[in-house]
């Protein structure tokens, strides 16, 4: 029978592992992370949680670890969070182009100096180019949900690519939020265990991640982008089914809210998108025609969706938590590359907003998206990228 | 000889590699010196098959060792290996 808990991300995201019926675990913690492998670890130890839990010495250590049991063909499992993250880099190379259906929640943390411990997409946004498909998510349900789809696409064999499932630290990791966990036989048969292709066996040797010399590095590449290609059209698939079993779906790719007429269309991630369907239902009642979409997926990016959306618009206002330093936010530079030779180009005004956990609420959504409306009318924007309430 | 490459259609989508003789070609070509074992002095105790590198030595019958020139690559560590000096390295001819 299904269950309704009312917990933070965290603990939901170690219900959903078991849920998942993950087998090896490694386990390192790092605020505000911590409390997964935490909940994970009273799992086991109460014995409700049947699974391989592997405490390591340090996140390069974590991911290795899930690489090998991965390797082994079983399903495997980390989190992890900012400087756990970019430590663990290197390894994350090594996962993808091992074609490993390892499945990592991320709990976004801004990275220091003038470190902290609140939300920031710098850590995950800076990991965009490992081959990793990256999901962000919006309310503790769709954490949960998201990491049981996670696992049934990455262990496609069209797809075999690790899977990060981004979560903001605190808004989310740290907050209570009734959530309903299916019943188990139910998640048993929407995610049947893992059939490997391959795996590592005594009886039948052979190694994998070899040398590669330059006649044949391009392929293995160009394969990686193939399955990019295909999880796109996997993700909404997946969502659907998803939805008819459980009830819940979280939009595909992107995730539209009142797009269909909207001339100002606000593209965000992550719990910025919550605070901008608030903002559309507001901004709404004062006559402006505005809606929101939710980039759901970062990793692949969903550029066709977003090239669909820009034929009836007139306007992207574009909101990051974070930047890439020396050009633009994230997901405003994406989106613009998306765009390019393009018949319709809207306007694209970017925003850099919350950064090092500042809260961004449907208020400030409703300033920025005045302040592009603005722009609209005159057909001009003033500014390519905002800094949100910066201090002068 | 290297293996032919397979089109990319039939590829694994990763590298995936199981043990075969010669992949890379006879690597004997490579060597500089020759391992020799004087069978006299072996005292079978198998230390230089267990350190050869590349496993170009195999263990015969009686446990003396045999090696295969066509990929061993002269890097000498049996001979530097072996506690009673039945190994020495000589020379190529030029």
């Amino acid at each position: 029978m299904s269950q309704t808990v009312i917990d933070t991300a965290n603990h939901i995201v170690a219900y959903a592992a078991k849920a998942a019926r993950v087998q090896v675990i490694a386990a390192y913690p790092i605020t505000p992370q911590t409390s997964i492998v935490e909940r994970i670890a009273e799992l086991v130890e109460s014995g409700e949680f049947d699974t391989e839990y592997i405490r390591v010495e340090s996140e390069h250590s974590a991911m290795s670890t899930c690489i090998g049991a991965a390797a082994a063909g079983v399903r495997t499992f980390t989190a992890t969070a900012a400087h756990g993250l970019v430590l663990m880099h290197e390894a994350l190379h090594w996962a993808s182009g091992s074609r490993l259906p390892i499945v990592m929640p991320v709990v976004n943390r801004t990275l220091g100096p003038g470190w902290n411990i609140w939300a920031d997409l710098t850590d995950s946004m800076s990991q965009r180019d490992t081959g990793w498909i990256q999901f962000y998510c919006a309310d503790n349900q769709e954490v949960f949900d998201t990491i049981i789809q996670a696992y049934k696409l990455c262990e496609n064999e069209q797809i075999l690519l690790p899977v990060m499932i981004c979560l903001e630290a605190f808004i989310l990791s740290h907050t209570y939020m009734p959530v309903e966990i299916p019943d188990q036989k139910k998640i048993d048969g929407f995610l049947p265990p893992y059939k490997p292709k391959w795996f590592l066996d005594v009886d039948n040797p052979l190694t994998h991640g070899n040398i590669v010399s330059p006649k044949w590095y391009m392929e293995f590449r160009y394969m990686i982008q193939e399955a990019m290609e295909t999880a796109k059209q996997l993700i909404p698939e997946i969502d659907k089914e998803f939805g008819e079993c459980f009830g819940f779906e979280h939009g595909g790719l992107i995730e539209k809210y009142k797009c269909e007429d909207a001339d100002l269309i606000l593209l965000a991630m992550g719990t910025i998108g919550s605070e901008a369907k608030i903002a559309v239902d507001n901004l709404r009642k004062e006559g402006l025609r505005v809606g929101s979409a939710r980039i759901r997926v970062f990793r692949p990016f969903p550029k066709e969706e977003i090239r669909k959306l820009a034929e009836n618009t007139q306007m992207f206002a574009i909101i990051d938590r974070g930047i890439s330093f020396g050009m633009d936010g994230f997901l405003a530079e994406e989106t613009k590359a998306s765009l390019y030779n393009q018949k319709d180009q809207p306007l694209i005004a970017g925003f850099i907003a919350g950064l090092g956990g500042r809260d961004v609420t449907f208020k400030t959504v409703e300033k920025i998206a005045k302040k592009s409306s603005e722009w609209m009318r005159t057909d001009r924007v003033e500014k390519e990228a905002v800094w949100v309430d910066l201090r002068e | 000889m290297s293996i032919p490459p397979k089109p990319r259609k039939e590829t694994p989508i990763t590298t995936l590699s199981v043990p075969t003789v010669g992949g890379m070609g006879k690597t004997g070509s490579w060597r500089t010196f020759r391992p020799i074992v004087d069978y006299s002095k072996c005292t079978r105790c198998t230390l230089c098959w267990i350190y050869c590198p590349d496993g170009a030595i195999t263990r015969q019958e009686d446990d003396s060792p045999k090696i295969d020139y066509d990929y061993c690559k002269g890097c000498g560590i049996c001979a530097n290996e072996c506690p009673v000096k039945a190994i020495t390295m000589e020379r190529e001819a030029e």
